[in-house]
């Protein structure tokens, strides 16, 4: 375990690494292995840790750091390299630049402001699902219900215009794609952040909306208003919009569940909770660079400058935590699973994002009594290459 | 039980207010732990635990008594 590999006697680690076959809700094997070394794309060894105190020991301790221009930090792919632009996010910096940013936006996400827009979500939830039922059956739920929605959502509390939803979204895929080309990632990186300082500089004074205010503070650079702005509208509509449709699938296919969840409406909190876990939908392990030598509990040591990736699906299904953990069960107590990651960069949009499975979820089950899918199984296409696990489109019948 | 909170290490997720509302609230302006009482009833303990657990930031930390 703490023996030191020459990176030659390493084997290569890829994104996406392919998942069993048949168990696509499944973490791929090459990402639940015992704690160990590997070689990533460009040579560089890299530590990937797969144990759920690891994990969790990992994303909570300052002396791991998280910022991208730490040296021997480990980028999945040539195109994440490119994503670092000359202004990270506040999700690549570490504390203090880290908290001073994050702090501004905090207050916009707390669970009692997203309690109040409830009555708001659960609008733009029906009226999705309207448009949906008029347009008729087979419905590709992916694009007719679980991107607008958060997208809708977002767009609002941002001051985006959801009339553009076409262009960013068609951008963000570009951008979260694990094998685009060389040059695709910074090209689409800088369209989305032009287009957000352009808005920003636009809206600059106004008194509504995210963007807005952050545009109108003094202590912020025009370029970290984009590229944090740039980062809420990716991870506010990416990452529900797969969850959404990847839990309906995920039901669909636990009918027992599905039935359960159905007659006990008051289990869907705790439902979407282990949707979760099971789904983990950021796939691919989160890096981070060690900044001094660390030794764990169970003796394993990482030296100063080491690269680590934590997998938060293996972490998720930790036999220990989650008995039975390949099993997705409704009524189990998921509550500790890091699907969000955990420490400092946990997701800050996290009680909206909760809110939004909770109503979508809920109300599609109330609505549409005999949701399924309109075609097998085996031909749904999942987004394997995507940072953000999900799927390409779910036909669905009611 | 006695509950102190840090501040300082508070990453605002709400995994405390949600966990144990009666103990637990959040500074309207940034979201930052605001603890409402520091020696709660025994009926909440578990809770409790649930919460610093919960924790992001482990900005929770739950004293036992020692009787």
């Amino acid at each position: 375990m703490t023996s030191v590999h020459e990176p030659s006697e390493l084997a290569a680690l890829g994104f996406p690494e392919p998942r069993a076959e048949g168990c696509p809700f499944d973490p791929p094997p090459a990402y639940r292995q015992p704690a160990g070394r590997v070689t990533l794309w460009d040579g560089m060894p890299c530590w990937v840790l797969t144990d759920y105190h690891h994990v969790r020991t990992v994303l909570s301790d300052r002396r791991f750091s998280a910022d991208v221009r730490q040296p021997g930090f480990p980028f999945l792919s040539p195109g994440r390299r490119e994503l670092v632009g000359e202004q990270p996010s506040f999700l690549r910096l570490d504390d203090p630049e880290h908290q001073r940013l994050r702090r501004m936006m905090t207050g916009d996400f707390l669970v009692k402001r997203i309690e109040q827009l409830r009555p708001r979500i659960q609008r733009i939830v029906d009226e999705a699902l309207d448009a949906m039922i008029a347009k008729g059956q087979p419905a590709d739920l992916v694009a007719d219900f679980a991107f607008p929605v958060p997208s809708l959502v977002i767009c609002e509390l941002l001051g985006v215009p959801y009339d553009d939803h076409e262009y960013f979204q068609e951008l963000s895929r570009r951008l979260l794609d694990s094998t685009a080309g060389p040059g695709a990632v910074a090209e689409a990186l800088d369209a989305l952040t032009d287009y957000m300082a352009q808005l920003a500089a636009s809206k600059k004074g106004e008194p509504d909306g995210i963007v807005a205010r952050l545009a109108t503070r003094d202590d912020l650079t025009p370029e970290e208003v984009a590229s944090n702005s740039v980062l809420l509208l990716l991870a506010g509509h990416e990452t529900t919009a797969n969850m959404t449709s990847l839990s309906v699938l995920a039901l669909l296919q636990n009918p027992d569940q599905l039935a359960r969840l159905r007659a006990e409406p008051e289990l869907t909190r705790g439902a979407v909770e282990e949707l979760l876990r099971y789904l983990t939908i950021v796939h691919n392990g989160l890096p981070r660079t060690a900044l001094e030598d660390v030794e764990f509990d169970d003796g394993l040591q990482i030296r100063a400058g080491e690269g680590v990736l934590v997998m938060l699906g293996a972490a998720n299904r930790d036999e220990e935590l989650f008995g039975d953990g390949d099993r997705l069960d409704i009524g189990r107590d998921a509550r500790r699973h890091l699907a969000f990651g955990f420490g400092v960069h946990q997701c800050l949009g996290q009680p909206l994002a909760r809110v939004e499975l909770q109503i979508a979820l809920a109300t599609l089950l109330r609505r549409l009594p005999e949701l399924r899918l309109a075609i097998p199984f085996e031909d749904v296409r999942f987004r394997t290459s995507a940072l953000i696990y999900g799927l390409h489109e779910l036909p669905v019948a009611w | 039980m006695h509950v102190t909170v840090d501040q300082d290490r508070c990453c605002s997720s709400g995994q405390c207010v949600l966990t144990a509302p009666t103990v637990f609230d959040q500074s309207d302006e940034d979201g930052v732990v605001l603890l409402l009482q520091a020696d709660p009833d025994p009926s909440l303990h578990s809770r409790l635990r649930t919460a610093a657990a919960l924790c992001p930031g482990g900005a929770i930390t739950l004293t036992e008594a020692d009787r």
